[in-house]
């Protein structure tokens, strides 16, 4: 296939950044988006001009890193990772428009690779159940029900890639930040701290410049591991209970 | 040769390495390693009485202490949380943007632990058997045997922290066995294990950095290591968002960076594994022990052209139903695979392993699917002049048990496969073929873990006692967290507790050359101005690597490959193209560093292999065969681990020998005929 690329550059988080356009030729259908942006590299390489900057690691769909918008979507027209997206979902002679997510939270650091690191300071402040290394009881002590462990299982597929906030219009993080709400809450070990999870996590959601849900769904129809809306019931209604506590 | 053990050998073999020293003239021999450090008594005794001797630093010293960790995977991410709950001062590094994304996030299948929930008879003593036997007898026993004891409290760490296991309906914890393992002893999160005990351990340790005790740098890369007075004290880092190269100084450096598959290029690694961290440790005196021991998976996607930069794993489980075969004729290579007659296909394992058949071991799997494609029988697109793919056949099982049984089983792995190559597994046979999964050589270390240089210590995939020369499914995971929350959290503190060490000031001449010998790779990528790409090499170096230190190795090949490689190293020294500057982002510079590292390596793990001539484990030497082509292995001879100190540049590797003694497992041949 032959391809028209128009691709977001930018040199720095400083920096004015714009759209060029690029053609590729001999695109297999076979491969991954990410391997028809390896070989544009390549052939910028070959050109003598700088290759262009993306995120990417495991591209099995599994880590998150891979994060595009392809024609205004994330993750590109199928409801998958970027690195799982193949080029037969495209014509061959089509122009396709390649730019980073875009968030008030996620500021851009280079091209298309922008910095997350919020998601982790979200984490940080609370997403994670308080016990120490080897103060835990056998792990057949507390039963967990079946069902509540396959929905807290669902729910922490979380790739934490992003693709939510960049969907959203209001650049939310409600679904990542309901997805771990509802992990730890599904589970009796997550008990103890789930007031002040919710209340600690939605503030730094909030304080790293997050929108808040007005409830339109972008979220989780770009959601390549397809956690639901519902999620973020869950988490407003721990937010009520928690501020009802106290918090 | 300097170990008296080596003597006992059988001078009529004809495999006697005194007469065939393959390796002679590429290596120097060294002294045996005498101690590993282990405590003395029997072998169930040994990890007890290491805890309790080890010295203890009290609390309120400990926040005085400083730890530096490189890599933030299972080992290190959960290595570095338990640390710093217990009052240290840690930093941890990596390479991504987050701990979250380490390459340990894509483990499919399981994690072991010796918990016998099912009442099957499983048991430490078992766990530690199997784990020894499926290494093919070339791991340390001591540190297995700890492995295993330490394998339950895993799963109660793990389950405390809310990590979401597969239930029964009872609410109890479901396991499942693996591998040709005959208990059931694999826990388990659907087909997301390693994913979800990576988010374990990510939050603890996000839990510390919120609570101040560890400084994580994300998209930091290690590019060196500064060893001050024969101990480490700390490394140089790349910050790849500004460029800038940091130091930074600590009582003790712990290196838990992954492995390093991805000296194969293709492989199903992430994109990012590397071996800089311990390959610069190893240049600065950290052995490197059996790098050549390398796991090929059976059932990967195969290739599917020349642009492919990564293989994806199809979880082992379905050779469980599926039949493997290729065409009995090399004509019937490109017709679809329905129109060939039952009688026209050749059910190899089957027809050679009878006993067996399609569950043989993951290294015969593998190494027969290569002999069937390199006889021109191989199926699927041709790539460089070879069809490389036998065909994974569930026609049988869906007719027998009906299609949505199939989908119930592997419904995400056959969706998984359709996506990827775009054609549908129900229809038409899958194809698969084998791929670089995991090395089992890595920096040698003591029974603390600790390397050769006093102050480094290394855990998971980056060490290499606990799986020989071949790893079971299922306990990569296991070690990594093993190391990580358990062992190397009790033997640390014993070194830790001589200090406060020396304070060191950056201007101190060790760790201006570090810093300098870092910037001086790093000009000279920037200024080099050649004319090709990195990956280019990195491919080529990867089809080397591939052909002749892959899934079966002869003396000829393997010194084919060193003189290949070396003269591929040099051009790439002269003629790598590496654009841009050194400010700012640059990936063509992060992966140039790598890959100058990856043709180190690559020479060394032929020689490695040139100097094991047996067959053990995933590797497979030619000169080392039984009359009907199987692995032979030579315990008589090569029952030791290979650690190889850095000499020099240009110089001979030296090849010191550790000596495996097996007090409570007796050696015994592998057979699945
Ligand atoms: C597809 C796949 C499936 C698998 N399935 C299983 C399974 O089912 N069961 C099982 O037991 N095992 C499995 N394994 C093996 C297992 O996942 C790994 O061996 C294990 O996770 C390694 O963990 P680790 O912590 O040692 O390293 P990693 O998770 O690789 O972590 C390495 C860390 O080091 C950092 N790093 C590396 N180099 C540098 C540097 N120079 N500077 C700074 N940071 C650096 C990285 O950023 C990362 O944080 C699988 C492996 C693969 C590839
Ligand atoms: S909720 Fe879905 S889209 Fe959002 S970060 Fe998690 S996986 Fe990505
Ligand atoms: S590269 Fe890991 S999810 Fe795409």
């Amino acid at each position: 296939m032959k391809l028209t690329l128009k691709i977001w550059r930018q040199a720095g988080p400083q920096a004015e950044g714009g759209i060029r356009t690029y053609d590729v030729d001999e695109i297999s259908e076979d491969m991954s988006f990410l391997e028809m942006l390896d070989v544009l590299n390549e052939q910028l390489i070959n050109d003598d001009e700088e290759p262009i900057v993306f995120d990417h690691d495991c591209r099995e769909g599994i880590c998150g890193s891979c994060d595009l918008m392809i024609n205004g979507e994330a993750h590109g027209p199928e409801v998958t990772t970027t690195c799982q997206l193949h080029m037969r979902s495209f014509r061959d002679g089509e122009t396709i428009t390649v730019e980073p997510w875009r968030a008030a939270a996620f500021p851009i650091i280079k091209d298309l690779m922008v910095d997350r690191s919020a998601f982790d300071r979200i984490i940080a402040r609370g997403g994670f159940v308080s016990v120490n290394t080897g103060a835990a009881p056998d792990a057949h002590a507390t039963p967990v029900p079946k069902e509540s462990a396959d929905r807290a299982f669902d729910v922490a597929t979380c790739i934490g890639c992003g693709a939510c906030v960049a969907a959203c219009p209001n650049g939310s993080a409600s679904l990542f930040l309901g997805a771990k709400i509802t992990h730890l809450g599904e589970l009796p070990q997550g008990q103890a701290e789930r007031d002040t999870r919710v209340a600690s996590m939605v503030a730094q959601h909030d304080h790293e410049g997050f929108g808040g849900c007005t409830n339109i769904g972008e979220c989780t129809s770009a959601c390549p591991k397809g956690i639901p809306l519902d999620v973020i019931s869950q988490l407003n209604k721990d937010l009520r209970t928690a501020i009802r506590h106290g918090h | 040769m300097s170990n008296p053990a080596l003597k006992t050998s059988d001078p009529s073999s004809p495999d006697d390495p005194q007469q065939h020293d393959d390796a002679a003239g590429y290596y120097v021999p060294g002294d045996p390693i005498a101690d590993t450090k282990a405590p003395g008594g029997p072998v169930e005794d040994k990890w007890d009485t290491r805890q309790f001797e080890a010295r203890i630093v009290n609390p309120a010293n400990r926040r005085k202490v400083s730890v530096i960790m490189v890599g933030t995977g299972l080992a290190g991410g959960s290595a570095a949380a338990t640390l710093g709950e217990a009052g240290y001062q840690v930093k941890t590094f990596c390479y991504q943007d987050s701990p979250r994304r380490a390459h340990s996030i894509a483990a499919q299948g399981g994690i072991n632990a010796a918990k016998n929930y099912k009442g099957d008879g499983d048991s430490v003593h078992r766990l530690f058997y199997d784990t020894i036997k499926g290494g093919d007898y070339r791991s340390r026993e001591t540190n297995v045997f700890r492995l295993a004891q330490v394998s339950t409290n895993i799963i109660d760490q793990c389950v405390a922290q809310g990590v979401p296991f597969a239930r029964e309906y009872g609410g109890l914890l479901d396991n499942r066995s693996f591998g040709g393992v005959q208990v059931s002893r694999t826990f388990y999160a659907r087909g997301q294990t390693g994913q979800q005990l990576l988010l374990g351990a990510y939050q603890a340790l996000e839990r510390q950095i919120g609570a101040g005790t560890v400084q994580q740098y994300s998209r930091h890369e290690m590019v060196e290591l500064v060893v001050v007075d024969g101990r480490a004290r700390g490394v140089i880092v790349r910050d790849m968002v500004t460029g800038e190269l940091e130091t930074h100084l600590a009582d003790v450096v712990v290196l838990a960076s992954g492995g390093y598959g991805n000296v194969f290029f293709l492989s199903t690694n992430a994109m990012g594994c590397n071996v800089t961290a311990t390959w610069r440790a190893h240049r600065k005196g950290a052995y490197m022990a059996n790098p050549c021991y390398t796991q090929i998976h059976p059932t990967c996607i195969p290739v599917s052209g020349a642009h492919q930069s990564k293989l994806t794993l199809m979880s082992e489980s379905l050779r469980n139903d599926g039949r493997i075969w290729v065409p009995k004729d090399a004509k019937d290579a490109d017709k679809d695979p329905r129109e060939i007659a039952e009688d026209d296909r050749d059910y190899y394992l089957e027809r050679i392993y009878p006993s067996f058949g399609n569950l043989v071991p993951r290294d015969i799997a593998s190494r027969q699917a290569k002999n069937m494609c390199d006889e021109g029988r191989g199926v699927g697109p041709e790539v460089e002049g070879v069809r490389r793919g036998v065909y994974l056949d569930f026609s049988e099982a869906i007719g027998r048990l009906g299609r949505p049984a199939i989908e119930s089983k592997y419904g995400n792995l056959f969706d998984m496969y359709a996506r990827i190559t775009g054609e549908d597994p129900y229809e038409v046979p899958m194809r698969i073929y084998p791929a670089v999964h995991y090395v089992m050589g890595g920096l040698w270390v003591d029974y603390d873990l600790q390397s050769t240089i006093p102050g480094l210590f290394v855990a998971g995939e980056a060490n290499f006692s606990d799986h020989g020369a071949n790893r079971l499914g299922a306990s990569a995971l296991m070690q990594g967290l093993a190391d990580g929350y358990f062992v190397l959290p009790n033997t640390i503190r014993d070194y830790l507790a001589d200090s406060p060490f020396e304070k060191i000031e950056e201007s101190h001449p060790a760790v201006v050359e570090a810093r300098e010998s870092a910037e001086a790779r790093i000009n000279h990528f920037l200024s080099n101005k050649g004319t090709r790409s990195v990956d280019s090499y990195h491919r080529e170096l990867g089809n080397i690597m591939w052909e002749y230190c892959g899934m079966e190795r002869t003396e000829d090949g393997l010194k084919k490959a060193i003189d290949l490689i070396r003269t591929l190293k040099d051009d790439f020294w002269r003629n790598v193209k590496v654009l841009g500057t050194g400010d700012g982002v640059n990936q063509s510079l992060e992966k140039a560093g790598r890959v100058a590292d990856f043709f180190e390596l690559g020479e060394l793990m032929c020689i490695d292999a040139l100097n094991r001539r047996e067959s053990c484990g995933g590797h497979f030497r030619g000169e080392s065969q039984t009359e009907d082509g199987e692995a032979l292995r030579h315990d008589d001879q090569y029952a030791y681990v290979a650690a190889w100190e850095w000499a020099g540049e240009g110089e001979k590797p030296v090849l010191h020998k550790e000596d495996l003694v097996y007090e409570a497992v007796k050696m015994a041949a592998r057979s699945y005929k």
